[in-house]
């Protein structure tokens, strides 16, 4: 997918604010910083536990423009829908994007609606574009060993809650998804302090995805605690069981922030004081080596690499 | 979490690092592990770091999808070809090389081929496409033999007339032989597989210290049971006391699991299998018995196959006899990685190269 996203889409496209690959594009319009991104929703099934299609659509677009320091404004919801889908299912779903919607403080204000022959759609696809205004610009440039890596809970919790909910592997837990919007956490952060280097929510790919995106190709690299690696039980259960790696399993409402070591506390303070930031811990930091790739001290104190992910993660065979 | 975090912990691991340290010695010292799972813990944990210079571990034949040759592939690729015919597949296999394509290149031209995460599933998939032949590709050692058996019993109660087996199944003790014959890799001692003896029991290793004089220890799968495990291997070597032993206690028997043992003995039977690297080894893999026939694919599906060719440069048969280790190979790391994978050992989730290249490891250890 990434060499796909860079060879045609980059390369045909080609302007500057795409070939960034930020969550979302930069905009600058008369003297004003613009944030807008868009994407779409494809999960299945369409309700899981913990959320559903609509506040996922809802809040990944919101949190893809708050991570780059802006305040989401409106969003756009566009909806391809199979025939047949059963009226009452795609009530529940608007319903959730309202409620989600709401609670985030964006509008939807525009939208469109397309229905696709009875097969040919996997029930509903949305998707979601959005804008917001850039607050406080973060510029990925100033990063460098001793900056600190937090994350604002546990991992994993999305991808096992929908990927339990499809009922193909016969196992059930109470793990729940953390879709959510975190522009208010976000929010929150930016208030106590001007030295954020960069954000970013760990989804497709997981946390381990998003730190080597941070040090690839550069002259820093990082190091993780695993134990500092916030994990419920329930998510290391399902993981250890079906041979999964919860460093990589996609996350709905978290949020990766490097921030120097001068302001770590205030921000672990703020966010600990928020609903979707009680767990919030401090998993690494920036090092000068191993440069360009990131390293753990794992429990059992051996150390190892977390390279990027390649394919999907499958569940064991033995 | 009783059995996760207690035997991950750092204290513990760096005691008995401590104790490996103090009786390790100075001359080298070859432990061989022969299962994928163990392969990839001891990369993931970093336990190598953690051993003194003269301990080196070495992977062999231990992921079943790996040891697949290329002739089951192709097979099972021919399979995928014929009209109303679904292959039932588990994940890993899709991407692995045949001769000239994969399960995965063969679905992205139209074929029907699914991933199922159990025999369960496939069964399932017969019951619903009647006018189907479903095809499953068994592949797996003792460990996973035992569900795919019960899956054939079920077809056969079930009556279903269109559910299959491709049994590429295999058997580990055979393969320990054949690796102890091997006069070109020098093995002090084996890390036995966790999952395999809690099927098998421990008593079908007793050959190893008895006819080779090499000592064998069952293995749990985290970092303290592998550690315990390593140590309790040196103590032997130390002690020239060469036997079998269970560090794995809490889910190996000496007798085994009886009930699964019986589940492979009712439906299969021991015949000469090919393995990647190893060659053909005498009764190391399960056949169909003659009761069961009507499930068997290779006996009751015909078709043609085309002439088996192995990758040039592809050295995975050496890895996973491990005469070579991944780092060896001229194409690790440039024309064959996990995305674009040239053997079995760069695809699987279990096998060696993938391990290596994953958590990058800069020896052989």
């Amino acid at each position: 997918m990434h060499s796909l996203i860079k060879t045609l889409f980059v390369e045909k496209f080609n302007n500057p604010p795409l070939s960034k690959l930020t969550d979302s594009a930069v905009l600058k319009i008369d003297d004003r910083l613009l944030a807008f991104t868009t994407d779409t929703y494809v999960v299945k099934p369409l309700f899981f536990p913990g959320g559903d299609i609509g506040k996922l659509a809802v809040s990944g677009t919101v949190n893809d423009l708050s991570v780059m320091g802006a305040e989401p404004i409106c969003i756009s919801c566009g909806l391809v829908i199979e025939e047949g889908l059963d009226y009452r299912i795609l009530e529940r779903i608007i319903d959730s994007m309202e409620r989600t919607a709401e609670s985030a403080k964006v509008k939807v204000v525009t939208g469109d609606t397309k229905v696709v022959e009875k097969g040919k759609g996997d029930g509903l696809f949305i998707n979601t574009s959005g804008i917001g205004i850039i607050r406080k610009s973060i510029s990925m440039d100033d990063i460098k060993p001793g900056d600190k890596i937090i994350i604002n809970g546990p991992v994993g919790e999305h991808g096992i809650a929908v990927l339990l909910a499809r009922g193909e592997l016969g196992l059930e837990s109470e793990v729940k998804s953390d879709c959510a919007p975190l522009n208010g956490l976000i929010s929150e952060v930016l208030k106590v302090t001007d030295n954020i280097k960069f954000m970013r929510d760990p989804t497709r790919g997981g946390l381990g995805t998003v730190l080597n995106e941070i040090v690839e190709g550069k002259g820093f690299g990082i190091m993780l605690e695993e134990d500092r690696i916030p994990l419920s039980n329930p998510v290391k259960g399902a993981c250890e069981l079906l041979g999964l790696d919860p460093l990589y399993i996609a996350n709905e409402g978290k949020v990766v922030i490097v921030a120097t070591p001068e302001d770590v506390q205030k921000i672990l303070e703020v966010m600990r004081h928020h609903p979707l930031g009680k767990d919030a811990e401090i998993i690494g930091e920036i090092v000068s080596e191993p440069k360009g790739k990131v390293g753990m001290k794992t429990k059992s104190k051996g150390t190892r690499i977390v390279d990027m992910l390649v394919g999907e993660q499958l569940p064991r065979i033995c | 979490m009783k059995y996760i975090d207690e035997f991950r912990d750092g204290r513990l691991c760096e005691s008995l690092a401590r104790e490996i340290f103090r009786i390790a010695g100075k001359e080298e010292i070859t432990l061989m592990e022969v299962c994928g799972t163990h392969t990839m813990a001891i990369a993931r944990y970093g336990i190598r770091n953690l051993l003194p210079p003269n301990i080196r571990l070495l992977s062999g034949p231990g992921c079943p999808v790996c040891v697949t040759p290329n002739s089951d592939i192709d097979r099972a690729i021919s399979y995928s070809k014929k009209e109303n015919t679904i292959i039932a597949t588990f994940g890993d296999m899709m991407k692995v090389p045949g001769s000239s394509s994969s399960l995965s290149k063969e679905k992205s031209l139209g074929r029907d081929v699914r991933v199922v995460y159990s025999t369960t599933d496939a069964v399932r998939l017969a019951i619903q496409n009647p006018t189907k032949r479903v095809i499953f590709l068994g592949v797996g050692f003792e460990t996973t033999a035992p569900t795919v058996a019960a899956s054939i019993r079920d077809a056969k109660e079930r009556g279903l007339r269109n559910y299959y087996v491709l049994s590429a199944h295999k058997l580990i003790p055979p393969a320990l032989k054949a690796l102890l014959d091997d006069k070109e890799v020098k093995i002090d001692g084996f890390i036995l597989p966790g999952h395999v003896s809690t099927i098998t029991g421990t008593e079908v290793y007793e050959f190893i210290p008895k006819d080779y004089g090499v000592g064998c220890v069952v293995a749990g799968f985290e970092p303290l049971d592998i550690l315990q495990t390593i140590l309790m291997l040196i103590k032997q070597i130390r002690n020239r006391d060469p036997k079998v032993e269970n560090q794995y206690t809490r889910s190996v028997k000496k007798e085994g699991n009886l009930k699964a043992k019986m589940l492979i003995e009712e439906v299969f039977q021991p015949c000469d299998a090919e393995w990647r690297g190893l060659g053909n080894i005498p009764k190391s893999g399960l056949g169909m018995r003659e009761e069961y026939a009507d499930f068997d694919a290779e006996r009751k599906i015909s078709v043609e196959v085309e002439e088996t060719k192995e990758h040039p440069g592809c050295i995975c048969g050496e890895v996973l006899r491990g005469r070579n280790i991944p780092l060896d190979c001229s194409l690790f790391g440039k024309g064959c990685t996990p995305e674009n994978p040239v053997g079995p050992c760069m695809v699987s989730s279990e096998g060696t190269c993938a391990a290596y290249y994953r958590y990058r490891m800069q020896n052989g250890g």
